[in-house]
């Protein structure tokens, strides 16, 4: 690949950020295509030493911000004209309940998963709440001499350490993988917003 | 490592490396590859970030027949840089005794 095919993919593959965000992204990777071949290599190896296009794509997306990405896709590209904006108006109680829906069922489900993970915690909340609890009423039956209910609770509360052990390992790894989801989530999403040929 | 630090500390390893001279892009990643690896859109978004901070300066200049942006610090990119060092001795003193603290448990 030469360094204008390479150019050219990128630029297309942008397509969606601004104009001004294109040039820069494009120019910086040229000046250091350039670098790396006065350094004495050829322009395949200096671009393939940086990755693949669609690779240094989600580079890039990963350092936007969506809400820029968002900001840019909405933004009209010419003045509309009259009919369309009556047309706008017109199918708003349509295509604006449709998009609020649509955003309200991405929030739900995103916040079931979360919620999911936060009865994860609080379960393993309860059971180490148990297991001190469970102890504290195995000595207190003790005290009193009531040694059977005492060793149930003892027993009890070692049932519930034990788990709750158990259940923090899993708890961690949800987090972990819930946090990783939303990083994939948000990085698909930015991906929507690039890369298509906006229409004349 | 904490994201914001990383950050932080990115951003004065970019400083540092323009310190004594101006720089450019691809000199700057390899002055900083035996220490830190980092992409060029990590660099080029930190270049940015410091350059609306008002921490650098850019200016084309002709290379070879052909423009290349130098990255120049300024004032305040020097003093960032101050101001980490003092930072860093502070958290150099917390680790000291955070492992002397954990020497004593094993």
């Amino acid at each position: 690949m030469t360094k204008r095919e390479f150019c050219a993919e990128l630029r297309e593959k942008l397509s969606g950020l601004t104009q001004t965000q294109i040039d820069e992204w494009v120019s910086f990777y040229g000046e250091i295509i350039d670098d790396r071949v006065e350094e004495g290599v050829s322009e395949e190896e200096a671009i393939s030493a940086m990755g693949t296009v669609d690779e240094i794509v989600m580079l890039i997306l990963r350092e936007v911000p969506l809400s820029k990405l968002v900001k840019e896709k909405i933004k009209p590209k010419r003045r509309l004209r009259a009919w369309e904006i009556v047309l706008l108006a017109l199918g708003s109680p349509i295509w604006l309940s449709l998009l609020i829906a649509a955003f309200a069922v991405a929030v739900a489900l995103y916040a079931s998963v979360c919620s999911i993970i936060v009865s994860l915690w609080a379960v393993f909340g309860s059971l180490v709440g148990c297991a001190v609890g469970g102890v504290a009423a195995g000595v207190f039956c003790f005290c009193f001499g009531f040694i059977p209910s005492g060793l149930v609770f003892i027993a009890g509360a070692l049932v519930c350490a034990g788990l709750s052990i158990f259940m923090f390992f899993g708890c961690r790894e949800a987090t972990k993988g819930i946090l990783w989801l939303t990083k994939k989530t948000v990085l698909g999403i930015k991906k929507c917003f690039v890369g298509r040929k906006e229409r004349a | 490592m904490d994201v914001q630090l990383k950050r932080g500390i990115l951003d004065v390893c970019v400083l540092a490396a323009i310190k004594s001279e101006p720089s450019y892009g691809y000199k700057i990643i390899k002055d900083m590859q035996p220490y830190i690896e980092m992409s060029e859109s990590t660099l080029y978004t930190i270049l940015k970030r410091l350059e609306s901070a008002e921490m650098l300066t850019v200016q084309s200049a002709e290379h070879g027949g052909r423009l290349r942006k130098y990255y120049h610090i300024t004032g305040a990119g020097l003093k960032r840089i101050e101001d980490f060092k003092l930072e860093w001795r502070e958290i150099m003193s917390i680790y000291q005794f955070v492992i002397k603290e954990d020497r004593k448990d094993d």
